[in-house]
């Protein structure tokens, strides 16, 4: 399961100090779209565990880590390589638009 | 590609797409359906009150409903994109961005449509950075803060009253003499002191640096044509999926919908449309239409399998 991230300590050492590719999904609750995506994240954070790690932001219960990174629509994708982001899509996306960013 | 032969793949998993596979699901018609966004447009539609049965319901909400009806029925519904159709011989090829391939006797298409941009500097720019295209997605993000909505339909206008309740002000623009939402709409919205509607009017840039910041208008309004704004949300509807209806060579109207029958079949034999992408509905794109236009074409698809 893709883990939610709770605090700003733990966006650092889950996301930032991360050795591994990391996808971070910020959603909220209210959001159909972030809805939509949420079984192809959960899927693909199980698939492809030894690529990536998946892990989750709700914004309203930590909109701090959402604002520093600029996130104005969700659902928002950003990839973090070595603790920094590489590459943002904003809008639910087919399965394939992230697998192939994996590979 | 897959062996199986579907008898029919329903293209799009939207109140169309949806309605169509709870009657194939009642008629015993072996389907897939394949959609990205599982509800379609309406799944992000704010509060709908014209589905009959429900005085008011939030899109996502009925979307759910339908998905739930539809899957309870026994439908295979995958989330993917669709690029291609092609009919080879008696059959037809359906071909996913996935790159997944699918083979069935007819094919409905329900795609619905895009949400149809402004096509102005800074839109593009500033998507995902103040541009936005989905109210009930996006609105608790703008808590009071300074919006426009664009669009003076039951989208736009919609949009406005759920918006209202968020942020400090909001300007609801719309380039007709009136607002064009159902006219039960219009007191919440001029009641509203929140609200500042400018009508004939439209927007000819977006500005700002990191982030969206303002916007510029056709023509000044109480002497102003630059305004400051912290979001824009775009409801003007939507148009057809223009791309890939060239692909398939499926017969279209000037404004590039679908061009069907009175029974949903199009030019192609075997090939049916439904709901938003059709020229239809004597063009009224609602639920309520496209669920009854879903229906049609499936009815339409069983009784073409039945004469086979």
């Amino acid at each position: 399961m893709a883990e939610k991230i709770q605090n700003q300590q733990e966006f650092e050492e889950k996301v930032l100090k991360s050795e591994k590719l990391v996808l971070v999904d910020f959603f909220a609750e209210w959001c159909p779209p972030c809805k939509a995506m949420l079984p192809i994240i959960e899927r693909l954070s199980e698939t492809h565990a030894d690529k990536i790690k998946i892990v989750k932001v709700n914004i309203d219960e930590t909109p701090a880590i959402a604002e520093e990174y600029g996130v104005m629509s969700i659902p928002t994708f950003i990839f973090f390589e070595k603790g920094a982001p590489t590459e943002t899509i904003v809008g639910a996306m087919p399965e394939d638009e992230i697998l192939k960013r994996i590979k | 590609m897959e062996n199986k032969i579907y008898e029919t793949i329903i293209v799009g998993a939207g109140p169309a797409g949806l309605t169509a596979s709870i009657y194939a699901s009642r008629y015993m018609v072996d389907h897939l359906v394949i959609g990205h966004l599982p509800g379609g447009m309406a799944s992000e539609a704010t509060e709908i009150h014209n589905w009959p049965g429900d005085k008011a319901i939030n899109g996502f909400d009925l979307a759910q409903r339908m998905i739930e009806h539809a899957k309870g029925l026994g439908a295979e519904i995958i989330g993917d994109i669709v690029v291609d159709v092609k009919k080879e011989q008696e059959l037809f090829k359906v071909i996913t961005q996935g790159q997944k391939e699918f083979q069935a006797k007819t094919v409905i298409l329900a795609l619905g449509t895009e949400r149809r941009k402004l096509n102005i500097p800074g839109e593009k720019e500033f998507f995902g950075k103040g541009v936005c295209y989905c109210a009930t997605c996006d609105g608790p993000l703008y808590r009071n803060k300074t919006i426009a909505i664009v669009g003076g339909g039951n989208a736009g206008v919609g949009a406005a009253i759920y918006l209202s309740n968020l942020v400090n002000k909001l300007y609801l623009i719309t380039n007709e003499k009136e607002l064009r939402a159902e006219t039960k709409l219009h007191e919440l919205i001029y009641n509203n002191p929140k609200i500042e509607v400018i009508l004939e009017n439209g927007i000819k840039e977006l500005k700002g640096d990191q982030k969206l910041s303002s916007m510029v208008l056709d023509k000044e309004h109480n002497r102003q044509a630059e305004i400051a704004i912290d979001g824009i949300f775009v409801e003007i509807g939507g148009v057809p999926p223009k791309e890939l209806l060239e692909k398939i060579n499926i017969e279209t109207d000037q404004k590039g919908y679908i061009k069907i029958n009175p029974d949903c079949s199009t030019n192609i034999e075997g090939l049916f449309a439904a709901g938003d992408i059709t020229n239809g509905n004597n063009g009224f794109r609602q639920i309520v239409t496209a669920a009854a236009s879903g229906a049609i074409a499936q009815n339409s698809v069983y009784n073409y399998l039945r004469k086979k």
